[in-house]
């Protein structure tokens, strides 16, 4: 069936729509061959059914040192070191399942939700700082970064006056912009700032995420590590989603009022942004032995890349896909990913998106972009797809 | 037909609990789908049904 000859992944994203997946990969049939960045011939899913069955499926791993990297990134082109204790994203069972059930009693949906008050306080610290700036600013780093970072510093316990220099950090750590050495220097200095923490919530515990792993069995580089993990998976992928979300919405104000209809209308629009923008796009999973998929044989050895945005828009899963439309039903969307690694921080993530979302739009009913569409910088070549920067502007009291 | 749920497998996604709140929750130490209340979960309930179709991990199926 497949014999189109193997191409590399396309990440272009066509010019014109920001949101849509790059134009090629749609093309590509739901199983075919892919030439990764060392020049591995493995393979491309695009098909919603066929990615959600191999993530499910525990014949593929998720081991980093096993891994293929689909794209080279900044000239690197792989193998990765596998993954030191801790960092479970890139381990299988039972390592992992250690892991994620030491961790899953503190992301539960009624955790998070009773965490939906204190997220609430924040975003609207965040819009005050929002007003008393006045109309005509860059929305990221005051409203899509700053209400991530303040939420997961609460969440580890970060102490109020260390708070600033953690966004500086984490910030830095994400910046594109920046040179792999500058990024590369701000990690370092972050994984130096939660070594401290760690010792400290260790001596003088508070009731935070931190101070309750520390009484656990988990050594100190664990801890430090699970830590980064957290802040690494967390931070920039929900600023991302903020930022995007609001760049979709304003570009399709017929929707904004969905924003302002309640509880149970936010919480489907909430999903299909998640559908329809699937920031984390890309995953990687190597088969363990011979797979037989969809009249294949995927050979042991081989990786497997997961494109979520194609499945996401899958017609065969979602009618009419490329339509941004927050009244559909898009459960089942594979922007967490799906099987034993589907993200850990969910819950959070939607509770976040809910309230900062909801805010802002109540909050700023004339919030509208300060430049046209096609001048927002947007990331074209990210593992998380996002903007750069976000220029708004509201109707002044 | 039944619901079969295999904690053994369950990563504490919290999928069912977000889909049929009513049905299951998680436990507050491991975060691993725990039933709430007696009764059987009712494979007959659209929310145990969407329970079953997002839980990423395969920890709760329906018996054939
Ligand atoms: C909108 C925001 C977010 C998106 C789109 C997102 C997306 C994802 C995806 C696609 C995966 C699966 C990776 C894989 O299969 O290898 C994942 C895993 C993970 N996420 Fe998120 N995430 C978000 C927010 C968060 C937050 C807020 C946290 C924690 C505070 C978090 C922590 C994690 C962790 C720890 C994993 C690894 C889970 C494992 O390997 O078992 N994420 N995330
Ligand atoms: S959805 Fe599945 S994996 Fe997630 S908590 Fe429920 S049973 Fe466990």
């Amino acid at each position: 069936m497949t014999t189109v000859t193997p191409e590399p992944l396309p990440t272009e994203r066509p010019r014109g729509c920001p949101f849509d997946p790059p134009s090629g990969l749609r093309d590509r049939p739901r199983l075919s061959r892919m030439v990764y960045a060392d020049g591995h011939v493995g393979w491309l899913v695009t098909g919603h059914a066929l990615a959600r069955s191999v993530a499910a499926d525990r014949r593929f791993s998720s081991r980093h040192e096993l891994m293929r990297l689909p794209v080279a990134r900044a000239g690197f082109t792989g193998p990765l070191p596998p993954a030191t204790p801790g960092m479970f994203i890139g381990l299988d069972a039972p390592e992992h399942t250690r892991y994620r059930r030491l961790l899953a009693g503190k992301f539960t949906v009624r955790r998070m939700n009773t965490l939906a008050e204190r997220v609430g306080e924040i975003t609207a610290e965040c819009l005050d700082a929002m007003a008393a700036h006045g109309p005509g600013l860059d929305l990221v780093p005051v409203f899509a970064q700053a209400v991530p970072a303040l939420v997961i510093c609460e969440l580890l316990g970060v102490p109020t006056d260390d708070r600033e220099r953690f966004q500086r950090l984490a910030e830095a750590a994400n910046d594109l912009d920046a040179g792999l050495e500058e990024t590369q220097a701000a990690m370092e200095e972050l994984g130096g700032y939660i070594a401290g923490l760690v010792r400290e919530k260790a001596e003088t515990p508070t009731d935070d995420l931190l101070s309750d792993l520390t009484t656990g069995d988990l050594s100190f580089e664990e801890l430090v590590t699970v830590g980064t993990l957290l802040l690494g998976a967390g931070l920039d992928t929900t600023a991302n989603m903020l930022g995007l979300g609001v760049f979709a919405l304003l570009t399709h104000p017929d929707q904004i009022p969905v924003m302002r209809e309640g509880p149970e209308a936010v919480e489907k629009a909430v999903e299909e942004l998640l559908r329809y923008l699937t920031i984390a796009h890309t995953g990687v999973r190597v088969a363990l032995e011979d797979v037989e998929l969809a009249g294949q044989v995927i050979r042991a050895g081989e990786s497997v890349t997961i494109a979520a945005q194609a499945a996401n828009r899958d017609p065969e899963k979602f009618a009419d896909p490329d339509t941004l439309d927050l009244r559909r039903d898009s459960a089942g969307h594979l922007s967490f990913g799906h099987g034993p690694h589907q993200c850990l921080g969910q819950q959070l993530a939607r509770v976040e998106l809910r309230v900062a979302l909801a805010g802002l739009f109540a909050r700023f009913p004339t919030l509208r972009l300060a430049v046209p569409a096609d001048e927002v910088p947007v990331r074209r070549h990210a593992d998380i797809h996002g903007v750069h920067s976000l220029p708004v502007t509201w109707d002044g009291e | 037909m039944g619901i079969v749920i295999d904690r053994s497998l369950c990563v504490g996604a919290g999928m069912c609990a977000l889909s049929a709140p009513g049905v299951f929750d998680q436990d507050p130490d491991e975060g691993t789908v725990t039933p709430v209340g007696g009764a059987a979960p009712d494979p007959g309930d659209p929310a145990v049904r969407r329970a079953v179709d997002t839980c990423p991990s395969g920890a709760i199926t329906l018996a054939p």
